[in-house]
């Protein structure tokens, strides 16, 4: 019995940090309606930050608390210049500019943290005056278990004092409902929205802060906690505070036991939680259906077949690229195989959320399975090159079935939301099934067949692969499928009056990109002998959203151009110290400056050199 | 003091305004009828700064105020109730009320709680219950206290009587009048003729997103083929 | 026979009775109005005819089949064609692909993976398109067009199907007033030669008057009068409710008091 309470509180401690960065969120999701990424790395500057300033007072209660709050409010200054100088222009824009505009901030502040505080894991101090254990029904229970435990429910309360008795509580909570009639009363919308993001920014450090004494501060808390954050308030219901308390005691309470009997289904829970209250509530415990999402975007272009001289260059530079591992050197070629591979990825990501218009968070989840496909293939079955290139995409459309069916029941940040916990369900099943995928050590020695085993020949095989997926993703695109998911994107209302299958229709538009991610997988497995857990992480998925966002989401040209500029950028800058910091600000530039993307700048560049038909207007 | 002048306003490619004209004088009472798809809520909105796509002119106090946030709007002094309501369902009646609460201005009447509940005696009860809560009726009481909460000067009030029960319909032509005795000046979109008679000094008749008749009740009277005509069917 | 048959209709919205026993026939070709003010439960009755909404009592006959619970897209594909209120198409697309949208889904060709779309029932989607007067716009971005030509458009596309019956929600809604009299007039001349019948809301009373055969006079979930154009008009009661909103002002306080 001892030992269940011991669990229990144990999981109500681990709820409350979970709760602080959950509610800091839902706050800033409720009045701005942006996804904030960079929601992390608040909570982990936070903890960088107490660590520091604790350790200027050793041994003082006073110096402790003081610091942790210090930490709070410096984080959350921090949130008003992240939201002064780049959320403020970019809230009318699409979600997914957001989402990739507050990863580019995620991967500066990584940088920045690390050139401040270095590379190592630190250390932090225990509570003084809370750095023992007491006996609860005869299990030790660390005191300062207890006073996190106490920390929630105050820190809940004092946010409940702050928006029923304050006038500024009243208008977060009225304009979390409707902004636009706030306005209409006189409000200016724009010190509501930096207010809020400092208050949420704020939480998020005040949440890493009390972390150190029970946790080694390092820099990879924020993408470690990002996604339990997500999880927490979909579950509660996005812009719900008292939704994200109710959320993050269950999932750590239900966490405590159920480690207990799967030891491995830690990582794996959340989102399994996730995925069954959003099917039973589509709108999470405690959320409502919101107000529309950002802004109507321009409407795009229809889809035009290129003209003959836009054909023949393209033809061209197929021609060439077949031609260069004659010409180019190995590393060369390999770098090229590299393009390749991230080309189809980002063309069948464009092809779920650009031509289908489900955002996906979590595309990676795909491509790594069809990776861990194809090597389990060859490492268990012992299948050859070909038969295992076979079952990697078969498994990557096994899974995209069966995410994808559940997927396609919800709409905007709430389906992508679903992606992403579907990719870290994924992720967490292959991080701890050490015994089928190695783990974290991952499946090695899966290489190509004799025959292709020279970097020349393998050029060849991806070449075949990509090329081709990317061909007949194309074809699609321009076939009555493709033009089917266009039209559900542009308006669902219309689709079903012409009597389409809308949910089926997208069911299989989802089916597809995740096959063709899985090709891709499979294709990138081979080409570096090796595959581990990180292919089907957070940040592969974001690569391949800034790829397309790179390339402009209203072309067909997009990802292809964003995925070779990205991953030449990605070649030069990675040799570069501080290369997130610079691979950031490049994100951030293209965001604020060139919202059409590459392809939108070589697309008027194309239209201006007559190789592209104008619109026979 | 309010005066709108060729307004043009679509939505998206639906042209919804082809040039609407108007004009409420200092504390006057001007009635904007027409059906339904005229145009009434489409130039309640585009004062209120709430669309985007608009042409034409608009001024308040002989300032332009066309291309104004909607914040900046209401703090000019110009007050706006909107067709659906648009209570904040999750707050309280006095919560709502502190949403709208804006400071007194030197030239319009400030309201307080305490005779905002003298006015409306069903909000004074349900002080504590949630916008969610409220009838149909209480809601639009509420929403109109939410406004005056902002000490206007001029009040849009859109469709004060529609959907709501008869005797509430009552209670509402007796606001409108009180708003008038306080000094305010309203402009309210309505259908019902009847009631817009009961209240208003003058009618504007819009239909198809023009302007058709501006005038006193009595002409309208005299005329009776001009609300056949563009108000009856 | 009739194309239509509604009976008992009745749909609550908490306690509010939103459409109230309504019952009313279209026959073949027929050019039918639905009016009244705003809540009086037009939308309702359109939403349950074409299976957005089900009914808590009553039945809706099509050609003799019965449609309740029947699926939109189903009910779609029964023959019953729609247009809306604001223009929903594909506005990434040409004028002419959205036709060709509408017929590929009638043929049942939506999961084609290899053809190109814009090649399929071309000719077909043409004169549907001269049927409007838009050839000369086929190879526009629909997201280029006039609001009235975009209404034209949505006609062309809800005839795809050749459906027997047309539900149109406001048809003139949001388009110049002299683009009104052009489009019900080509609508009307579509009824006569096709005919289909069609079924409409509308507000804008000359447009009513002038093309509707018979006109549905709703009010407060109510059907209140049924009858020609000169019928309506000189009916005290619709009188009432258009000019005095359905309550009567001035009597409300002996009633109600």
């Amino acid at each position: 019995m001892g030992f269940y309470v011991a669990q229990l509180l144990t999981g109500l401690a681990n709820a409350s940090s979970l709760f602080l960065i959950a509610c800091g969120l839902s706050i800033i999701f409720g009045v701005t309606r942006i996804v904030n990424f960079a929601h992390g790395s608040f909570y982990m500057v936070g903890a960088y930050l107490a660590y520091s300033i604790v350790a200027l007072f050793p041994g003082s209660i006073l110096g402790f608390w003081g610091g942790v709050i210090a930490a709070a409010l410096i984080v959350g200054l921090l949130g008003l210049i992240v939201e002064m100088t780049i959320l403020r222009r970019i809230y009318h824009a699409p979600e997914l500019f957001q989402l990739v505009a507050t990863f580019g901030v995620v991967l500066i502040i990584q940088d920045m943290t690390q050139a401040v505080w270095g590379a190592e894991d630190k250390l932090g101090p225990r509570a003084p005056g809370l750095d023992s254990a007491l006996r609860i029904m005869g299990e030790p229970i660390p005191e300062y278990d207890l006073a996190l435990i106490l920390i929630g429910p105050a820190v809940l309360a004092g946010i409940w004092l702050v928006f029923h008795r304050t006038r500024w509580g009243v208008l977060v909570r009225a304009a979390t409902q409707d902004r636009e009639m706030v306005g209409a009363l006189g409000v200016n919308q724009a010190w509501l929205f930096s207010a809020a993001f400092v208050l949420g920014a704020a939480l998020a450090g005040l949440g890493g802060a009390i972390q150190i004494p029970r946790e080694a501060v390092s820099l990879q808390m924020d993408l470690s906690v990002i996604g339990d954050a997500f999880v927490v308030v979909v579950i509660g219901g996005m812009g719900s505070v008292s939704g994200a308390f109710v959320a993050a005691v269950l999932i750590s309470v239900l966490n405590a036991f159920a480690v207990l009997v799967f030891p491995q289904i830690s990582i794996v829970l959340p989102f399994v939680v996730m995925a069954v209250v959003l099917i039973v509530r589509p709108y999470g415990l405690f959320g409502k259906e919101g107000s529309g999402h950002g802004a109507p975007t321009e409407p795009e272009q229809p889809l035009r077949l290129l003209s003959s001289r836009a054909t023949l260059v393209l033809m061209a530079l197929v021609f060439a690229l077949a031609a260069s591992p004659v010409m180019v050197s190995d590393f060369a070629s390999i770098l090229l195989v590299d393009v390749m591979v991230a080309t189809l990825f980002a063309v069948s990501l464009h092809f779920m959320m650009g031509l289908g218009g489900m955002v996906s968070f979590g595309h990676a989840a795909y491509f790594g399975v069809g990776a861990y496909g194809a090597a389990m293939a060859v490492s268990y079955l012992g299948l050859s090159m070909i038969p295992a290139m076979i079952v990697g995409p078969l498994a990557a459309a096994a899974a995209a079935l069966f995410f994808g069916w559940f997927c396609v029941r919800l709409s905007g940040v709430y389906l992508a939301m679903l992606t992403l916990a579907a990719a870290q369900i994924l992720w967490g099943v292959t991080f701890q099934s050490q015994e089928f995928t190695g783990g974290d050590d991952g499946i090695l020695g899966i290489w190509p067949a004799s025959w292709a085993s020279s970097d020349q020949a393998y050029f060849y095989v991806a070449f075949a692969l990509c090329i081709g997926g990317i061909w007949f993703l194309r074809r699609v695109a321009h076939s009555p499928f493709g033009y089917g998911l266009r039209g559900i994107r542009d308006s669902d209302v219309r689709a079903e009056a012409i009597g389409m299958d809308v949910k089926f229709h997208q069911w299989m538009g989802f089916a597809l990109a995740g096959t063709m991610a899985g090709v891709a997988g499979v294709v990138f497995v081979f080409s570096k002998g090796s595959v581990f857990p990180d292919v089907l992480g957070i940040a592969q998925s974001v690569d391949g959203l800034i790829m397309v966002l790179l390339g402009g989401i209203h072309a067909l040209a997009g990802p292809i151009l964003g995925a070779g500029v990205f991953v030449l950028i990605e070649d030069w800058v990675s040799r570069l110290d501080y290369w997130r910091f610079i691979f950031g600000m490049i994100i951030l530039g293209v965001v604020l400056l060139a919202p059409d993307g590459v392809a939108g700048g070589v697309d008027r560049l194309l239209r201006a050199l007559g190789l592209r038909r104008e619109g026979q207007a | 003091m309010l005066e709108v002048k060729d307004l043009t306003a679509r939505y998206g490619r639906a042209q919804i305004l082809n040039g609407v004209s108007l004009r409420v004088g200092g504390n006057e009472v001007v009635a904007l009828l027409g059906r339904n798809g005229a145009g009434k809520t489409t130039t309640m909105k585009c004062i209120m700064g709430l669309v985007h796509q608009k042409a034409g002119e608009i001024t308040y106090d002989g300032v332009s105020i066309l291309r104004k946030p909607s914040h900046m709007v209401c703090r000019m002094g110009i007050g706006y109730v909107p067709e659906e309501r648009r209570i904040f369902g999750d707050l309280t009646v006095e919560e709502n009320l502190e949403v709208g609460d804006r400071p007194a201005r030197p030239d319009a009447p400030e309201w307080s709680r305490e005779h905002l509940f003298e006015l409306f005696p069903n909000l004074a009860e349900r002080r504590r219950n949630l916008g969610k809560q409220l009838s149909g009726g209480e809601q639009q009481m509420l929403t109109i206290a939410r406004t005056l909460m902002g000490n206007p000067k001029v009040v849009l009030l859109d469709e004060p009587s529609e959907g709501i029960a008869p005797v509430i319909v009552e209670q509402m032509a007796r606001v409108i009048k009180e708003l008038k005795a306080e000094g305010l000046s309203v402009l309210l979109s309505e259908q019902n003729l009847h009631f817009a008679r009961a209240v208003a000094d003058r009618a504007c008749i819009i239909e198809k997103g023009t302007l058709r008749y501006e005038g006193g009740f009595a002409d309208l009277d005299a005329h009776p083929e001009i609300s056949q005509q563009y108000l009856a069917v | 026979m009739n194309v239509l048959e509604v009976r008992g209709l009745t749909k609550r919205f908490g306690g509010l009775v939103a459409v109230d026993d309504v019952s009313f026939d279209l026959g073949k070709g027929e050019f039918l109005a639905l009016i009244g003010p705003n809540g009086a439960g037009k939308t309702t009755c359109f939403n349950m005819v074409n299976g957005y909404l089900r009914p808590d009592r009553g039945e809706v006959r099509l050609n003799g089949q019965d449609l309740i619970g029947v699926r939109p897209r189903k009910i779609v594909r029964m023959g019953v064609g729609r247009t809306f209120q604001i223009t929903r198409t594909f506005l990434s697309m040409t004028v002419i692909e959205n036709i060709q949208m509408a017929l590929i889904s009638h043929h049942r060709r939506m999961f084609d993976m290899l053809s190109r779309a814009t090649r399929l029932y071309r000719d077909e989607a043409e004169a549907l398109l001269r049927l409007v007067s838009m050839e000369d716009q086929a190879g526009r971005a629909c997201s280029e067009l006039a609001y009235g030509d975009l209404k034209r458009l949505e006609l062309a596309v809800a005839l795809a199907p050749d459906p027997t019956l047309l539900l149109m929600d406001e048809p003139t809604a949001g388009m110049a007033p002299s683009e009104r009299v052009a489009l019900m007039e080509l609508t009307a001349k579509i009824v006569a030669d096709r005919g289909v019948s069609v079924l409409f809301t509308e507000h804008d009373m000359d447009v009513v008057f002038a093309h509707a055969h018979r006109i549905l006079v709703l009010n407060r979930g109510g059907l209140i009068a049924e009858g020609t154009g000169e019928e309506i008009r000189g009916n005290p009661l619709v009188q009432e409710v258009y000019l005095g909103g359905g309550t009567v002002f001035g009597e409300s306080e002996a009633d109600h008091a």
